[in-house]
C-alpha cells in the first residue's frame, strides 16, 4: 500500500502521483467513475496498474488516497 | 563540430563507458542517453535519482545541503541552526548569493552561519541541552528573528537526539516558530531528498499557522515558489508580475519571510519556477487549499512571453491585457539585445550540467541568442524532470544524469562545445582545458538572469565568456612552438 495523489491534469484528464518515488503519470482508465462509486483499478500511461478501494466520488481534486500496486512499475 | 547523428552520439557514449569495470559500466550506461523526441517517458531510456557509483567524481550534495542551503537558507527572517559539527554549515553559508533586503544580523540572517558546533562530548552525551541553550542565546542576541529552524547534520540522526521535543518546548517558551528539520546528510542519494524533507517540514510546521486568521485578499494574489533570488532573480521576476497587475504575496524562498509563507494559502495561484525543489509543497497546497499551481519559465524573451500569457490565462481580461502591455513594453528592448548579441553568438554550441531546473529552462534563452544546447544533464533530477527536458531538447542531443567528472570531460573533448554551463567544481577543470565556462548555479557572481532585465545580463555574460580573447592564449608557449614547428615542417 502506498499513498498516492490523484489530480486533474491540464488537459482535463486525471494524473497519478506517487510522492515517495516521484512517479508522475497520466491515468488512462479508472474502473469506477460515478458520483456514488469512484476508484477501483486504475491504469497508468506507463503500464502500471493500481487499485484504490472504491469511495464516493471526491468533491474536489486533488485527493490523496491509499492504493495498492497490482502490476507494472513500482 | 557538426551535428551528431543518433548513431554517432550512441557510439560516443559507448566509447566513454569503455574505461569502466563491467559493473560500473552497466550502471552508468543507464544514466546516459541520446535524446529521442518520440519517447515521451524518460524512464524507458534513462535512470535517475539513484546512488552514485563509488569511486567516480560526482557533483552531488547531501540532504542537509538541499534543505538548509537551498530551501530554508534564503528565508531571511528565520535563523537556521546548522545542528551538528561546524563544518557542514561553514561550507553551505551564503555561497548561492541569495540576495535579500534587510539588515544582516538585525532582521535578516541569510549570510550568517549559526551552528551548535558539536564536540566529542555532545556526541557522547547528546546535544539536546546544547540546542536549548543555543536557542536561548539566539533569542538574546537576535530578538528580531521571526523563527528558528533546526537543520540536522549527520551526527544528530546517528546519536538519536530528540530535536522535536526541544523545538516544541522552546517554541512555547519564546513564543516563536521553531521547526525541527530531519535533513541529515545521509538521507537519500543527493540534495534532492533534502528539498523534499524541507518541504515536508514547511507543510507540518508553517503552512497552516494562520489558517482561519483574517487576511485582506485580492482576486489577483499569487505566490512565487522555487525562486531563490540568486543575484536578484526573484526581484526581476516579481516586477513583471506586478506590472501586469498581479499581487505577489510571497516569495519562496529568496528574500522571503516567515509571514509571507504563512500567508501563502490565501493566494489564487502558485507560480512554480523550480519544480524539483518545491513541487511537493505546491501539490500539498493544491490538495489542502485548492490552489492550482503552474510551472513557468522566466529565462529568455520567448519563454517569458509564453509564461506571462499562460499565467494571465488563469485570470481575467484585466490581467491578460496587463500581460500584453508588459510584453509590448519590453519587446523593443529585447529585440535590441538580440540584434546586438545574436550575430556574435549565432551557432555556438552549449553543454549544460546543473541542478534543479536550469538544464531545461535555459534552453530557450540560449536559442533566443541563436545558440544551441547539444547536451544537458542534472545532478539530482528525477524522471519527471527528464520527461520535461526531453521535450525542450533537440533530437540526438546528449542527456546525462549525475554525470561523472571523467564522462563530462570526455564528452567535452569529443563534442567541443563553445560554452559549458555548470558548477564551481567543474569550472577550473574546463578553464584549464581552454573551454569557455559559466558557473550556472549562482550565475558566476553575476545575475539576475530571470525576467526581461535578467536576459540583458544573461546575453552580455554569455558574449563576454564565449568571445573572450583569453581562450586562445591558453596553450603554453613551448607547446605552441611545437605545433607551429610541425606545421612548418609539414
Ligand atoms: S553529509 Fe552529513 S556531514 Fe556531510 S555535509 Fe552533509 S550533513 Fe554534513
Amino acid at each position: 500500500m502506498a499513498n498516492i495523489m490523484v489530480r486533474k491534469s491540464a488537459d482535463g484528464g486525471l494524473s497519478f502521483y506517487l510522492p515517495k518515488r516521484d512517479i508522475e503519470d497520466s491515468i488512462i482508465s479508472i474502473e469506477f467513475d460515478t458520483p456514488e462509486k469512484w476508484g477501483g483499478e486504475i491504469r497508468l500511461g506507463n503500464g502500471g496498474i493500481y487499485y484504490i478501494d472504491p469511495i464516493p466520488a471526491p468533491a474536489r481534486l486533488p485527493i490523496s488516497v491509499r492504493a495498492r500496486r497490482v502490476d507494472g512499475v513500482e | 563540430m557538426s551535428e551528431l547523428t543518433r548513431e554517432q552520439a550512441q557510439a560516443l557514449i559507448e566509447e566513454v563507458l569503455e574505461v569502466y569495470p563491467e559493473k560500473a559500466k552497466k550502471d552508468r550506461a543507464k544514466h546516459l542517453m541520446v535524446n529521442d523526441k518520440e519517447i515521451t517517458q524518460s524512464k524507458k531510456c534513462i535512470t535517475s535519482n539513484r546512488k552514485s557509483v563509488p569511486g567516480v567524481m560526482t557533483q552531488r550534495g547531501c540532504a542537509y545541503a538541499g534543505s538548509k542551503g537551498v530551501v530554508w537558507g534564503p528565508i531571511k527572517d528565520i535563523i537556521d541552526i546548522s545542528h551538528g559539527p561546524v563544518g557542514c554549515g561553514a561550507y553551505s553559508r551564503g555561497g548561492r548569493r541569495n540576495y535579500f533586503s534587510g539588515t544582516s544580523g538585525v532582521d535578516s540572517f541569510c549570510d550568517i552561519n549559526f551552528t551548535s558546533d558539536f564536540q566529542e562530548k555532545d556526541i557522547v552525551f547528546g546535544g539536546d541541552k546544547k540546542l536549548a541553550k543555543l536557542i536561548d542565546e539566539l533569542e538574546g542576541l537576535f530578538p528580531l528573528s521571526k523563527g528558528i529552524s533546526v537543520q540536522s547534520e549527520c551526527p544528530v540522526g546517528l546519536i538519536g537526539d530528540d530535536i522535536e521535543a526541544v523545538a516544541k518546548k522552546k517554541a512555547a517558551e519564546i513564543g516563536k516558530v521553531i521547526v525541527p528539520v530531519r535533513c541529515e546528510g545521509f538521507r537519500g542519494v543527493s540534495q534532492s531528498l533534502g528539498h523534499h524533507i524541507a518541504n515536508d517540514a514547511v507543510r507540518d510546521w508553517i503552512i497552516s499557522n494562520r489558517d482561519g486568521k483574517p487576511f485582506e485578499s485580492t482576486p489577483y494574489d499569487v505566490a512565487i515558489l522555487g525562486d531563490y533570488n540568486i543575484g536578484g532573480d526573484a526581484w526581476a521576476s516579481r516586477i513583471l508580475l506586478e506590472e501586469m497587475g498581479l499581487r505577489v504575496v510571497a516569495q519562496w524562498s529568496g528574500d522571503g519571510t516567515l509571514t509571507e509563507m504563512e500567508n501563502t494559502p490565501n493566494v489564487k495561484l502558485n507560480l512554480l519556477h523550480c519544480y524539483r525543489s518545491m513541487n511537493y509543497i505546491s501539490r500539498h497546497m493544491e490538495e489542502k487549499y485548492g490552489i492550482p499551481w503552474l510551472e513557468y519559465n522566466f529565462f529568455g524573451p520567448t519563454k517569458i512571453k509564453e509564461s506571462l500569457r499562460e499565467i494571465a490565462s488563469h485570470f481575467d481580461e484585466k490581467i491578460q491585457e496587463g500581460a500584453e502591455r508588459v510584453i509590448a513594453k519590453y519587446t523593443p528592448a529585447m529585440d535590441a539585445i538580440i540584434a546586438k548579441y545574436k550575430p556574435r553568438l549565432q551557432g555556438k554550441k552549449v553543454m549544460l550540467y546543473v541542478g534543479g531546473l536550469r538544464p531545461r529552462h535555459t534552453v530557450g534563452a540560449y536559442e533566443d541568442l541563436g545558440m544551441e544546447v547539444i547536451g544537458a544533464g542534472y545532478e539530482f533530477a528525477h524522471n519527471d524532470d527528464y520527461d520535461r527536458t526531453m521535450k525542450e531538447m533537440k533530437d540526438a542531443t546528449l542527456i546525462y544524469d549525475d554525470v561523472t567528472g571523467y564522462e563530462f570531460e570526455e564528452f567535452v573533448r569529443q563534442l567541443k562545445p563553445d560554452l559549458i554551463g555548470s558548477g564551481i567544481k567543474e569550472k577550473y577543470a574546463f578553464h584549464k582545458m581552454g573551454v569557455p565556462f559559466r558557473q550556472l548555479h549562482s550565475w558566476d557572481y553575476s545575475g539576475p538572469y530571470h525576467g526581461f532585465d535578467g536576459f540583458a545580463i544573461f546575453a552580455r555574460d554569455m558574449d563576454m565568456t564565449v568571445n573572450n580573447p583569453c581562450w586562445g592564449m591558453l596553450k603554453a608557449p613551448w607547446l605552441k612552438d611545437e605545433a607551429e614547428g610541425e606545421q612548418k615542417a609539414a
